[in-house]
């Protein structure tokens, strides 16, 4: 109960905000920011609890993407529809690379979404409809009634969408899906031989995190008004959304939104004051220290500092 | 359009694109194949690699050459690193997976983004008497730097090939990879094999830095298209198998030669990725699988 008065006064405060005279850039950084933490939120269910290591988020992200931009471009589909359809479509892919890497654990799972990546990105170059290498500039349509501008409308809803991922991913971290992936994790065999049905779990965790990292890059050529492949399928996405859940803390579903928010507000600080290459250098640098200095990410640290005397 | 010219000219290209794939290959055959460390920055290396070598290659050195005198660095560099870890990972045991690809892969990017900082995204390259010319045989033109690639990849695989099945390091190092507990009882130290063995595997991914720049222009970001094409001549292989990796690099060679002279460049480097997740579907052991 708690956990949803916090997502309706959370859900409140945005859309209070995208209604008030805040300046522009606030939207334009505070949308970047909470598509972190969907992706974050997104990547933990199958890498954190299952323990699969999804180095594909771009791949996702990109489907979610170019099926916004096909569905616009062809009838002019709103938003909703797009994102809705996005992450269908991320669903099926996920539904997709997890059958073809049932047999596959640890680095073999990892590598083969890269493989995911770079072949998704060669279809899109390869396709001329949606602009091919070079990309196409969108025409954002007449903004919905009580928004004043089309980055305030795309604020709110990455908003809804960040509590929607996270309440999914609280549900199945808190349900019989979460115990069952999480035995996975510890021993596939021993959970196999206990009756946890693991083929059936993997599959799941797979759709469900592929359909909300694509919800999660659906609104994504709205937002830029451009799409093009480079950008759009850049590992960049796999490396802040691994590094939100890893250094914020991947055993509950308050450790992506801690990292994620920690880290691309430090990226948005970063790119302003310094530069672009620093920002993902910055990720890389904090991915390394964490998976050294603090396995358990921020949400471990904290919970040391609260019990000082546990060791 | 289809002709058997074309098709014999792609063949050649690729025989020699192919040993080239092999030797970049042969670092991540050892350190993955043989030790089992996920070393998803074994490209980034390679790409550092070259880097280091073109600076050195500025001073008047060839780059094949400054690739090898670099050697006893990378060892050095290699050896570190896997002790490093070691230390943190593989001691701590049981959650490593998640967390050891998590570093590698950060450190993939951490020297990726380095590397902008330091040269700029832009692309660089080197000069030899090689690099530019081509041997001319009848109607065919083959540029003397694939050949040379070609070259120093076939003593690479076949030096590496002898030493791991001829020296009594190599088959320690053999040794680890089969039955680590056992070397254990035996009382060697299977840390001191495997961080031995790393430092090699980096030595060679410096020669193998050198001849990406000799093959052509290198950039920063070109590790991440060869994420695709050494993992997929590793896994082809069947892990650990040196002759292995110079069969799968041949055909990963051939295949994309084919590809890029027939469909075009736009489709080849979906050549490398597309081969490995048939393999990982189909056969994950590869070819010569232990």
């Amino acid at each position: 109960m708690k956990f949803w008065i916090g997502a309706v006064v959370f859900l409140a405060i945005a859309l209070g905000i995208s209604l008030s005279p805040v300046n522009e850039y606030f939207f334009f950084a505070a949308y970047v920011v909470l598509t972190a933490v969907v992706l974050a939120t997104a990547w933990n269910i199958l890498g954190g609890y299952a323990g699969y290591v999804n180095f594909g988020p771009p791949a996702f992200i990109g489907v979610g993407a170019y099926t916004a931009v096909v569905l616009f471009k062809a009838i002019g589909a709103p938003l909703a529809v797009q994102i809705v359809a996005g992450a269908a479509m991320g669903g099926l892919l996920g539904l997709g690379v997890g059958l073809l890497t049932l047999r596959l654990r640890g680095i073999f799972f990892a590598i083969a979404t890269v493989a995911v990546v770079f072949i998704m990105e060669t279809l899109a170059i390869n396709w001329r409809y949606v602009g091919g290498a070079t990309g196409l500039q969108l025409q954002r349509p007449e903004v919905m009634v009580p928004f004043t501008s089309y980055t305030r409308m795309l604020f709110a809803t990455m908003a809804i969408l960040a509590v929607v991922s996270v309440a999914v991913a609280r549900y199945v971290q808190d349900s019989w899906i979460g115990r069952g992936l999480r035995a996975l994790r510890d021993s596939e065999e021993a959970a196999e031989a206990n009756g946890v049905p693991t083929l059936k779990l993997k599959l799941f965790a797979c759709v469900i995190s592929g359909a909300l990292l694509a919800a999660g890059g659906a609104p994504m050529p709205m937002y830029l008004s451009f799409i093009e492949p480079a950008s759009t399928f850049n590992l960049a996405y796999t490396i802040s959304s691994l590094g939100g859940s890893i250094i914020g803390g991947m055993s509950h579903w308050g450790g992506p939104i801690v990292g994620a928010l920690i880290l691309s507000t430090l990226q948005q600080v970063i790119t302003v004051t310094i530069s672009g290459e620093v920002n993902v250098l910055i990720v890389g640098v904090l991915l390394v220290l964490f998976v050294v200095l603090a396995p358990e990410g921020v949400l471990g640290l904290f919970k040391r500092w609260l019990k000082p005397s546990s060791k | 359009m289809f002709s058997l010219d074309l098709l014999f000219e792609a063949l050649i290209f690729g025989i020699l694109l192919g040993g080239f794939y092999a030797a970049v290959s042969m670092g991540l055959s050892v350190s993955f194949g043989l030790l089992d460390v996920p070393n998803v920055a074994h490209p980034a290396v390679m790409v550092l690699g070259s880097y280091i070598t073109y600076l050195v290659a500025t001073l008047g050195l060839d780059p094949i050459l400054s690739g090898i005198v670099l050697m006893p660095v990378f060892f050095f560099v290699g050896v570190l690193l896997y002790r490093f870890y070691y230390e943190t990972f593989e001691r701590r045991g049981t959650e490593a997976g998640v967390r050891g690809l998590a570093f590698f892969f950060g450190i993939a990017f951490i020297i990726e983004i380095g590397l902008v900082l330091a040269f700029g995204a832009d692309q660089r390259s080197v000069a030899a008497e090689y690099i530019g010319t081509s041997l001319e045989l009848g109607d065919y033109r083959i540029p003397y730097r694939m050949l040379m690639a070609f070259t120093v990849a076939i003593v690479l695989t076949v030096g590496l090939a002898l030493y791991l099945s001829k020296t009594f390091t190599g088959r320690a190092i053999k040794a680890v990879a089969q039955d680590e507990p056992a070397l254990r009882l035996m009382g060697a130290n299977p840390v001191r094999i495997k961080q031995w063995a790393f430092g090699i595997a980096t030595a060679v991914s410096v020669v193998a830095g050198a001849m990406l720049i000799v093959v052509g222009p290198v950039e920063p970001s070109m590790d991440r298209v060869y994420i695709g094409r050494t993992f997929c001549v590793v896994v082809l292989a069947g892990l650990g198998s040196m002759t292995g990796t110079l069969v799968a690099g041949l055909i990963l060679g051939i295949a994309e030669s084919i590809v890029l002279m027939f469909f075009g460049a736009s489709w080849a480097p979906a050549v490398a990725f597309g081969l490995l997740l048939l393999v990982l579907g189909v056969r994950p052991q590869g070819l010569f699988g232990r």
